[in-house]
């Protein structure tokens, strides 16, 4: 009776892992085979002859090599942004005496969760082209780090909060300005920190599709993620070996980040913060 | 903590935390106040409604929840119904419910099977969504795609998923996206409960069912609700079925945040985009807000 048991388990066991493996594996193979087929079709197919020439011809696209580049501008400059004004404000949270702290990040991040999607995109659509930051790409940064900024702050604290405080208390004692304590001291401590949430942010806007959609009207100004779905015939379907290689070189600094963040600080904390 | 450690005064804390206050202004509560004064107005981008726009009332709400016609295409009811349905397909029963049985299987096992199984549930959730969006539309095609090629291998009837189930469609495809997070929220769930309760019930015989209604569940109900929420919120707002449907055929598989989408970029009609986008707002705030009293229990009650 035991026994029958153990071996019915153990049997449902493998068959739920097969059938989770198949579901999570299947869809991606297109994505893993297609790009080095030459003959590309929506048919997933061991390519004959393996070949680098659908890479060739998107690196030799104009329009592809500056949509990723309009793609890094955007990460980066909500990065660099996001990055230090979350440190800034993580630091002032932890060190000074800010009336309800705890239920200032509270609501911030319950209210950046609220105020999102396209729904939050109806009035700041609005608010870009009043202040006439349509197809700019400042307008879609500045956009980004609003969203991004609350949970920025709430992964940043827990960093700020584990530095101890006597480095900035014989900093105080000889006579430092709260801005140099902060550049000379808490910027090179905190730099963990700054590496998870830059990481995060840069992630977060490389991939994101809906904000630059809306802000953006020009092909040239375009990210990546938009210009994506210009690779078609003139019979309206897509060219599919231009398109599945650029779509994999997309997904590649992505999948990059995430498995050196995997393999600094461990896979868990990235699963939690990732919204 | 003393007052003496301080080590910031308060003016410059205030001064540090501008930058933040700013954005916050800008691109969070300002939008909020702003669409709702939107939603009672006829708003649109061009025209004479663009300059001088009119305060119209509850116009807008009043045609949103016409029961008349609210359930026909393209409509608001329509597109409420289709999101209630993707809800809970998708993030309730999909996410929520997959995610806890994979993190399930793999309690107390360890070793290189869970980590393969993890990282190709965890590659699904950060692959940028335009990619997952392709590679499903391949995947879904009726004739060269791989799962109506399972399905004939098995001898089954292919079926033309997009067009025929596309609502069926963007749930399979979004429980796929995300069961990551739900099965490492349940994971690090499972993993603080003592392995000491669940041997006093081996002793007894108790099976597998039986310790997880009686001990498992139990211990991890707030975590549970806490993912139900959380799952809810996002798939709630989630724009990137319209990647794979476009809302369409007929429709079918119009969800609320691509219904406001539609309403207030394609057709620039600001006023009842507002008035949309203000239910969606409302209906995230109520999840919001029970979230955090599910927070403030925990805290009281452990």
């Amino acid at each position: 009776m035991k026994l029958a048991r153990f071996i019915l388990v153990r049997v449902a066991f493998s068959l739920f892992v097969t059938l989770v493996a198949a579901f999570f594996t299947l869809p991606l193979l297109w994505l893993v085979l297609t790009p080095f087929n030459p003959r590309g079709t929506l048919a997933v197919e061991i390519p004959a002859a393996p070949t680098l020439a659908n890479f060739r011809l998107v690196f030799a696209n104009t329009f592809a090599m500056r949509a990723l580049l309009n793609s890094a501008i955007l990460g980066l400059g909500a990065m660099l942004i996001v990055t230090l004004v979350a440190t800034m404000s993580a630091y002032a949270l932890s060190r000074a005496d800010v009336p309800g702290r705890d239920f200032l990040i509270y609501a911030l991040i319950l209210f950046s969760s609220v105020v999102t999607g396209t729904a939050a995109m109806v009035p700041i659509f609005l608010l870009i082209f009043y202040l006439g930051l349509i197809d700019a790409h400042l307008g879609v940064i500045l956009v980004f780090t609003g969203g991004l900024l609350p949970t920025a702050i709430f992964i940043m604290r827990d960093f700020v909060e584990g530095l101890p405080r006597s480095y900035e208390e014989s900093a105080l004692v000889s006579g430092a300005t709260p801005r140099q304590m902060f550049k000379d001291v808490i910027l090179p401590l905190v730099r963990p920190g700054m590496v998870v949430v830059a990481i995060w942010t840069f992630v977060n806007v490389w991939g994101a599709f809906l904000i630059p959609f809306i802000l953006l009207r020009s092909p040239t100004n375009m990210p990546a993620s938009v210009a994506i779905y210009s690779f078609y015939t003139e019979a309206g379907t897509p060219i599919i070996t231009l398109t599945s290689s650029y779509a994999l070189l997309f997904a590649l600094p992505v999948l990059v980040l995430y498995l050196l963040v995997n393999w600094r600080y461990g896979f868990r904390f990235f699963g939690g913060i990732k919204r | 903590m003393t007052k003496g450690s301080l080590i910031l005064s308060r003016r410059t804390g205030f001064l540090f935390l501008l930058p933040t206050l700013a954005f916050v202004v800008f691109f969070i509560i300002g939008p909020f106040v702003w669409v709702f004064w939107l939603s009672f107005t006829n708003q649109t981008l061009t025209g004479v409604t663009a300059v001088a726009p009119r305060f119209v009332g509850l116009a807008n709400y009043l045609r949103l929840l016409d029961f008349g016609t609210w359930m026909t295409r393209g409509e608001f009811g329509n597109a409420l119904r289709n999101s209630a349905q993707f809800v809970f397909g998708s993030a309730i029963v999909g996410q929520a419910g997959l995610g806890l049985l994979i993190a399930w299987a793999f309690y107390r096992r360890r070793g290189s099977l869970r980590e393969v199984i993890y990282t190709l549930v965890i590659l699904a959730w950060i692959i940028p969504d335009v990619v997952v969006a392709f590679t499903w539309m391949a995947f879904l095609d009726r004739d060269a795609g791989t799962l109506n090629a399972v399905l004939r291998f098995l001898h089954l009837a292919s079926v033309d998923w997009l067009i025929k189930q596309p609502l069926l469609s963007i749930i399979i495809f979004n429980t796929w996206r995300g069961t990551a997070f739900s099965m490492l929220l349940f994971s690090s769930a499972l993993a603080t409960i003592p392995p000491s309760y669940l041997e006093t019930a081996e002793v007894v015989g108790a099976s597998g069912w039986q310790k997880f209604r009686d001990i498992i569940f139990p211990l991890i109900r707030n975590h549970i609700l806490t993912d139900i929420i959380l799952v809810t919120l996002w798939t709630f707002n989630t724009f990137t079925p319209f990647l794979l449907t476009g809302g369409g055929p007929t429709f079918k598989s119009e969800l609320i945040s691509i219904h406001t989408f539609r309403i207030a970029f394609q057709f620039f009609e600001f006023g009842r985009g507002g008035a949309i986008a203000v239910m969606m707002l409302l209906i995230n705030l109520a999840l919001a807000l029970t979230y955090l009293a599910i927070l403030r229990r925990k805290e009281v009650g452990t």
